[in-house]
């Protein structure tokens, strides 16, 4: 059993199959990447694990339990974090704030507390504040903290949006094309930075990513899905010589 | 300490307003302050959940109306028994429990009101708010027209006079004070979050259901005091009090003053309701003026008088980073 099981799920939207009996599972600490043609699900398997979508049938379990009927908040909270394809961060928050946000479901305070600023809420934001500099200076960050997150440049802002789901403190981290719209010297950049951080937070990591170089150069295991379905799995030197996966990118010959 | 001594000086410094301003400024102007004062809890609190939360309702007359009802009915059918059974207290001090009294019970009945518009319709993404709010306002407004215990069409008359100048603005200090506190803290900062993106919010924890639901019962209790404070000092409540237009003129001064901004919304609260009363020499024009004005700061400051809360905030932590 691994950190995350995905166990024969099926999503259908109409008559569209877009998820079809799908099986995924990820053994803690692995950086694990989810490959395939534009279409073939990979964002709707992400909307499934997040608890943004239900599943029709299967079931998904974070750590030994079942998620997936459960809220996103929910799901965030038992450890599991994520970035987004299109960046959404919270663009009238400085960049702090951002990763403040994050640390929300940790902090104790009251909502006493917060009406009569008390002691304790003093103290624990001092804390937070200080954890999350620590994040920020790790992510090169640290110099914009109090700027707003919207004037990031764009490499910057997806640099955020990894530490922001950091700061949750994730088992499991889910990673949408964090390399989209990045030159080949960022994606270099950003392949360190992803090993780097699983190291130091020991975390378990999803990648979904259209860069070839990234995932090839990053993931230790890929899965290769094309409609729905799993047509491979294995080391990215194995994926590379499939044939199966060399028809579903290339068509058939 | 530093805190309690500034609440004993606001306290005193209000109760010598409350003694000297009525002799000073004349009756009509000291109503006129009652009101303004009033209004400043609406908005506050209005912006709590259309400002900082970023949902939309506009139906907060709707709550002021139950606040202003409910506080009046137990005073008026509950004073004369509480004034039996306390005779042993001074009038004085009769009063200024039964006021309290009074408005704790219009900010819980408030409250539930709140929490029963919020649950279903702040479950949903959307502008499903607007719309049930708008709802609720009609509702409760056609519902006291029809209850004849609380003056239906006539009007409740016969309410005591509790509330003046020193309550009210005791309850605006206590007002933006605990909204300021509340948006400044991480309670703050998940409303905030909401405001500007829901599903990355959810993404990180935060329920958002659950948090939109508590600002806005926050923002209901707060319209429930207001209309406790105004029955008390008017003494009379009427139904046309709490139309459509009072939400709307509300959402004109925290729109106006900046959404997400607590000092937009006082500055906001004071310009607009001073500028209706200015405006009642124009006769049929007021509404006319008062429209060109609304038009020319839209115009010049879309973004309100005071813009969002964050340049001034960022301008401060910057500072403070250095």
């Amino acid at each position: 059993m691994g950190i995350l099981d995905v166990r024969n799920c099926t999503k259908t939207f109409g008559g569209l199959v877009a998820v079809n009996d799908l099986n995924l599972s990820l053994n803690p600490g692995e950086l694990y990447g989810l490959i395939g043609p534009n279409g073939a699900g990979k964002t709707t398997i992400f909307n499934l694990i997040t608890g943004v979508y239900t599943p029709d049938d299967g079931l998904i379990e974070l750590d030994g339990k079942p998620i997936q009927r459960l809220k996103p908040s929910t799901i965030a909270r038992l450890g599991m974090s994520r970035t987004f394809q299109n960046i959404r961060l919270f663009q009238t928050m400085t960049v702090l704030e951002n990763v403040k946000l994050a640390r929300q479901m940790h902090m104790k305070q009251s909502l006493f507390d917060a009406v009569i600023r008390t002691h304790h809420l003093k103290e624990e934001e001092d804390e937070i504040e200080h954890d999350s500099l620590d994040l920020l200076k790790i992510f090169n960050l640290d110099k914009r903290a109090y700027e707003l997150a919207l004037s990031l440049p764009y490499g910057s802002q997806r640099r955020l949006e990894i530490a922001r789901a950091l700061a949750t403190h994730p088992k499991v981290l889910l990673l949408d094309e964090p390399a989209a719209g990045m030159n080949p010297q960022e994606a270099i950049e950003l392949m360190h930075l992803i090993k780097r951080s699983r190291d130091e937070f020991h975390i378990t990591v999803l990648l979904v990513e259209h860069n070839m170089k990234v995932v090839m150069g990053v993931c230790e295991k890929i899965q290769v899905i094309d409609y729905g379905e799993t047509i491979a799995v294995g080391t990215p030197k194995e994926i590379q010589d499939n044939p199966k996966v060399v028809e579903a990118y290339l068509g058939g010959a | 300490m530093k805190r309690w001594a500034f609440g004993l000086v606001a306290l005193a410094v209000l109760a010598g307003l409350e003694a000297s301003l009525r002799g000073l400024i004349g009756a009509y102007n000291y109503q006129v302050l009652i009101l303004v004062g009033i209004n400043i809890i609406l908005a506050v609190s209005l912006n709590l959940i259309n400002g900082f939360t970023g949902q939309f309702s506009i139906g907060h007359a709707g709550f002021y109306a139950v606040g202003a009802y409910t506080s009046a009915s137990l005073v008026y059918y509950g004073g004369p028994g509480f004034r039996a059974l306390t005779s042993f207290l001074p009038n004085m001090a009769q009063n200024a429990v039964l006021l309290l009294l009074g408005l704790l019970a219009a900010a819980i009945v408030a409250a539930i009101a709140g929490l029963a518009v919020g649950i279903p319709s702040l479950r949903l993404r959307g502008d499903y708010l607007a719309i049930v709010t708008l709802g609720f306002g009609e509702i409760i407004r056609v519902l006291i027209l029809n209850i004849n215990a609380l003056g239906g069409s006539r009007g409740f008359s016969g309410i005591p006079q509790l509330s003046n100048f020193f309550w009210v603005y005791f309850f605006v200090l206590i007002t933006i004070a605990a909204v300021h506190n509340l948006v400044n803290s991480s309670y703050g900062r998940a409303l905030i979050s909401i405001r500007d993106d829901e599903i990355a919010a959810e993404a990180m924890g935060v329920d958002t259901t659950r948090l939109k639901v508590m600002s806005f019962v926050i923002s209901s209790m707060f319209a429930g005091i207001a209309g406790g404070l105004f029955g008390h000092f008017t003494m009379y409540l009427h139904p046309n009090s709490f139309l459509f237009t009072t939400s709307f003129n509300l959402i004109i001064m925290i729109v106006v003053g900046g959404l997400g901004s607590i000092e937009g919304s006082i500055l906001g609260a004071v310009l607009v309701t001073v500028t209706l009363e200015a405006f009642r020499g124009f006769g049929a024009f007021r509404l006319v003026n008062f429209s060109v004005l609304l038009v020319l700061i839209m115009l010049y400051r879309p973004q309100g008088l005071m813009g969002s809360w964050t340049p001034f905030k960022m301008k401060q932590r910057a500072a403070a980073a250095k």
